[in-house]
């Protein structure tokens, strides 16, 4: 590392995050400086000349023209090594605890706490001897970082030799030296800890298509319109409709082996909600807390905007690390507006020429550019991995024309939009049925085949009937529902279950708010059933009235939270129970027939 | 004017500005000033004006007059540059007590004594030092109680319509709240930004009566002083508030009115200062500086006190999708929303069912809060609401006569809701016990199936034809406070 600053660089000009310093001439665009006598961190985001303009961190306040500034020669980066997981951080990865260590419940400027604790021991535990050769992206050697993840230590993607020496199993530092090879630019010391600039994406070896879902349990998720381990999502939706809560389900249940949240720009109570529910929940699939697969990036709306542009490059970096090992990790992104906002204001105070609604135009190709880091891959180690992204919008007065939502538009697959008049219902999820759409439903297919056969054609004729649905409501709202026929009345009545029994998902209850595939399946087979049961009753002249009083109805719209994960054999006896009951009303209609 | 600042004086003056422009002054040749920095501008009167630094650079500084430009000129005016950022005194002593805008005594009273002055910008809190919010606050509204709880270090905010009561309902809220077992009274803290002055006796008014002005510290930034003042005016009565919470310990419910104020002056700066502007000429930066007085509410670890808010804005033509109350419900906890149709029609508090919200409610109600039916009562009364809201629209096209049965039902349950449930007296403070009953009397009147949110077990419990005679006895009228 060699210091470009000089004793000369100084602040010019100070307006709020932004500040320009000179004697800059021999800085690097996104180099990380740091100003005034607090050292306030920045990074410089223009060159002219001798001059630096400098996007600084932290708030300004005081600061003067004239303040030193000390360059350091390296782009903003984040340390990457066993004691992320559990740890919550701010956007420029200082952990939060760490602060409130040594500054108590508020964030004081110029706060310097490393990201992970270098004292701390961990049991490593080598996977290589020496004389091996190793290449970029091979574990080296393995750490339990928590019970849930088997963190390997790799070769940095720069790097690759054969190992001169590599010490023994045991307890170590993060900087203590684990392995030495000879690479042809001479020998490299690995530790257990790398560091990586976040703006630039890892490496890897290749990608892949998608051909698995990322199972959330959400029933109008993964039934509907799933997202592939891999892929990228949006939710949008106006103030109220859900987005977060949504987020945090996902962020629950979904099954990667790790999640990294990202509150971006939004509430700091919603934090201090992860941070007291997640060690809580227990993972569904491992019964371990959740807060063993979880890493939280927290710049709430009130920290410096400058820190949240950069909190989204932190939190995918630290992502594409885990996928580097192999596992499947899912980034969840609160919200992605919120830091489209913060790249506006910052380049308002750069006097860029502005765009739509005052974005800067380079805002579609930085959306762009952070979507496309998630994809299902082959690392650099050789094995099969993903990150799949979902990231919140919120488009201003919930009108989805707008440029954030527009531009996401063009670089996700998925999209789930929340409704406003659902969410006044107090349905939640609030995505709405027919507004939102999934491109991996052809890549998940298969997948789904093997779990259920008839997943594809469930799924269609649902979407389907609800789609009928809402052109009979048209009419409805026009003549009333008694001029229709019973017919289209059991479509409005099937609809109607199917939004209350399978659509809408409790986050509270107990049995609702986790859905496996597999009851996920029975569930609407038994909503079709009784529909295709009720057609042939109505054809066969049975009054809607008769059927809308079977006593199976009830039943099947408490059975998403009657009956938990593992009773699968209830949702056999109610199917059982609707045919029975159907067959009765059918024997009636034909003896009064005949 | 007496200052509260008491600043060595440096003893360097600048003489003469070489820019005048709406409420900014550009002065030249200066040196040693800070972002931010406190300025004391004097006229040619000698009368000295409050300024901040906007923007400095090696030898200009950019200065945003905070109590107005009018009679300064480049030639005569004087600039003193304070050496720190804007700064409040705060005590104890200051409760009971008015203060103007920017933290100066406005009832003829001496300048608080206090060598505690904290910058009014605050810090931000450390997401991992706040505490959860979870204790119920009971204001005595079943339309809030009911259905959109408040808890302690929330911040709610009145969305509302010029010539609606928002100044009733937030009176009420402040007379009634209190904790369920606890006996604690809330200490107020009350920032007026750009209302008219006979609001500001209004709720002086109110304090004094219901005998709450003891532990009330109001500031005033009235509709006739100057608009740029209003900037600070919510951050100086937030340093108060945040001191009484996490120093003394206090819970403090701070009242401030009305946001829409705050940032129409926020959009007057900006444009004074040629910024590019966001959505309907506001800077975009309004979510960042709105989420800067916002989040200055909850709860911290090692600190018994708290912060409530509740901010009050006036929606621009009730437009709810304005950039104000939009970016204001995107960092709030939630949402209280008065609606002109309900008021029209004699219902008071006019709190709108359906996009009224708050988003703590679920962690502060239900067994072991309030009682074990609030959450599925709240969400079924939702539900049902919603229905109503569809099938009035029904009936305005079909006519009443050819909805269904069932329909008709719906609209007997709306009406209900909203005549006995919403609608009470201004001085009627009904305790959760009668919210909770009343939201069953009304959703009785409502065929026992149609209640899908429901489970059978609560149904048991609460459920009552209302043909019969009621469980409970008809509209209990709660008590009425004075």
């Amino acid at each position: 590392m060699t210091v470009t600053g000089t004793m000369e660089s100084a602040a010019t000009r100070i307006s709020g995050p932004i500040v320009t310093a000179s004697g800059m001439y021999a800085a690097q665009m996104y180099e990380v400086v740091q100003v005034g006598s607090l050292g306030l961190v920045g990074e410089v985001v223009r060159l002219v000349g001798d001059y630096a303009t400098i996007q600084v961190y932290e708030d300004t306040t005081m600061l003067k023209p004239g303040a030193p500034v000390r360059c350091t020669g390296v782009p903003l980066s984040v340390w990457l090594g066993p004691g992320l997981v559990g740890n919550i951080y701010d956007g420029i990865q200082r952990p939060l605890p760490g602060i409130q260590a040594s500054s108590g419940a508020w964030i004081r400027r110029g706060e310097k706490v490393d990201p992970l604790d270098t004292e701390r021991r961990w049991t490593f535990e080598p996977l290589v001897r020496s004389g091996e050769v190793v290449t970029a992206g091979q574990a080296i050697g393995q750490v339990a970082e928590t019970p849930l993840v088997n963190h390997l230590i790799m070769v940095p993607p720069d790097v690759s030799g054969t190992i001169q020496s590599i010490v023994d199993k045991g307890d170590y530092r993060l900087i203590d030296r684990l392995a030495v090879v000879e690479t042809t630019m001479g020998m490299r010391d690995l530790t257990m800890v790398q560091q990586w600039p976040v703006r630039v994406p890892r490496p890897i070896r290749e990608r892949l298509r998608i051909t698995e879902p990322l199972i959330t349990g959400q029933r109008i998720i993964d039934t509907f319109f799933p997202i592939g381990k891999g892929g990228a999502a949006a939710i949008p939706g106006g103030f109220g409709t859900g987005k977060t809560i949504t987020q945090h389900q996902l962020a629950k249940w979904s099954n990667a082996d790790i999640v990294v949240f990202i509150g971006c720009g939004e509430r700091g109570n919603e934090m201090t909600e992860v941070l007291r529910e997640f060690p809580e929940l227990k993972d569904p699939r491992s019964g371990r807390p959740l807060m063993e697969r979880t890493i939280l990036i927290a710049n709430t709306s009130n920290m410096p905007v400058a820190a949240r542009e950069v909190s989204i490059y932190t939190g995918i970096t630290l992502a594409e690390y885990y996928r580097d090992m192999g596992l499947s990790v899912a980034v969840f992104a609160d919200s992605t507006s919120r830091w489209a906002e913060a790249l506006r204001e910052l380049a308002a105070r750069l006097e860029e020429m502005p765009a739509e609604e005052g974005f800067p135009a380079s805002l579609p190709t930085r959306l762009a550019q952070f979507y496309e880091r998630g994809g299902t891959v082959t690392t650099l180690g050789g094995t099969q991995a993903s990150v799949s992204i979902v990231g919140a919008v919120s488009p201003p007065g919930g009108d989805f024309s707008e440029p954030v939502t527009q531009h996401t538009r063009r670089f996700v697959r998925c999209f789930w939009a929340l409704d406003t008049e659902l969410a006044n219902a107090r349905h939640y999820p609030s995505i709405h049925w027919l507004h939102s759409y999934s491109e991996y439903v052809e890549d998940v297919g298969p997948w789904w085949k093997k779990e259920a056969p008839d997943w594809v054609d469930l799924r269609t004729e649902a979407l389907t009937l609800l789609q009928r649905e809402e052109r009979l409501q048209q009419i409805v709202k026009l003549v009333g529902p008694d001029v229709l026929p019973d017919g289209q009345r059991l479509v409005l009545f099937i609809a109607e279950i199917m939004k209350d029994g399978f659509l809408a998902q409790s986050s509270f209850d107990e049995n609702d708010m986790y859905c496996t595939p597999e009851r996920q399946v029975a569930l609407l087979r038994i909503i079709l059933t009784l529909y295709h049961r009720g057609r042939d009753l109505i054809e066969g002249g049975v009054p809607l009235a008769r059927i809308r009083s079977l006593g199976c109805v009830p039943q099947i719209l408490r059975a998403k939270s009657a009956f938990s994960n593992t009773e699968l054999e209830k949702l056999t006896e109610l199917a059982q129970r609707i045919t029975e009951e159907t067959e009765a009303l059918a024997k009636e209609f034909t003896k009064e027939a005949t | 004017m007496d200052t509260t600042f008491e600043v060595e004086d440096r003893g360097l003056q600048y003489v003469g500005a070489s820019r005048i422009e709406g409420p900014l002054v550009v002065v030249e040749r200066i040196r040693d000033v800070g972002y931010d920095e406190v300025v004391e501008i004097l006229d040619a009167a000698g009368h000295p004006r409050l300024g901040r630094v906007l923007d400095v650079s090696g030898n200009q500084a950019v200065i945003q007059v905070l109590e107005g430009t009018t009679g300064l000129s480049n030639k005569t005016l004087h600039t003193r540059f304070l050496g720190e950022s804007f700064r409040v005194p705060v005590s104890r002593q200051m409760l009971g007590r008015v203060f103007d805008g920017l933290g100066r005594p406005a009832d003829g009273g001496s300048p608080p004594l206090s060598a505690d002055r904290r910058d009014v910008n605050g810090m931000p809190i450390n997401p991992y030092a706040r505490r959860y919010p979870r204790e119920f606050i009971q204001t005595g509204l079943s339309a809030i109680d009911g259905m959109n709880a408040l808890v302690r270090g929330q911040k709610l905010p009145v969305f509302s319509g010029n010539g609606l009561p928002h100044d009733r309902v937030s009176a009420q809220i402040i007379r009634q709240a209190c904790l369920l077992e606890e006996e604690v009274k809330f200490s107020i803290v009350f920032a007026a930004m750009g209302v008219k002055h006979d609001v500001a006796e209004f709720f002086i008014r109110n304090l004094r009566d219901s005998g709450a002005l003891s532990r009330a510290i109001m500031f005033f930034s009235l509709a006739d002083a100057p608009s740029v003042e209003r900037l600070l005016t919510p951050r100086v009565a937030l340093t108060m508030a945040e001191y009484l919470a996490f120093d003394c310990g206090q819970h403090v419910l701070v009242l401030l009115t009305d946001m829409t104020n705050y940032c129409e002056s926020l959009r007057e700066v900006g444009t004074a200062r040629g910024e590019i502007p966001g959505r309907k000429g506001y800077p975009g930066y309004l979510y960042s500086d709105l989420a800067s007085i916002y989040e200055r509410a909850g709860r911290i670890e090692g600190s018994p006190g708290s912060i409530t808010q509740m901010a009050i804005l006036t929606m621009p033509a009730d437009d709810i999708s304005h950039p104000v109350p939009d970016l204001t419900g995107y960092i709030t906890e939630g949402q209280i929303v008065l609606d002109r149709d309900l008021f029209q029609r004699g219902i008071y508090p006019p709190i709108a069912g359906l996009p009224s919200l708050s988003r703590l409610m679920k962690d502060g109600v239900g067994k072991g809060y309030t009682r074990d039916d609030h959450p599925i009562l709240a969400s079924q009364l939702f539900a049902c609401y919603a229905y109503v809201k569809r099938v009035r629209g029904l009936a305005d096209v079909i006519g009443e006569g050819e909805l269904s049965s069932l329909d008709r039902q719906y609209l007997e349950f709306g009406e209900a809701f909203e005549t006995r449930f919403l609608k009470q007296d201004e001085y009627e403070n009904r305790s959760i016990e009668t919210t909770l009953n009343l939201g069953w009397d009304v959703l009785s009147t409502l065929p026992r199936d149609e209640l899908h949110r429901v489970s059978d077990a609560l149904l048991e419990k609460y459920y009552h034809e209302s043909e019969g005679t009621p469980v409970h006895e008809a509209p209990p009228q709660g008590s009425v406070s004075g």
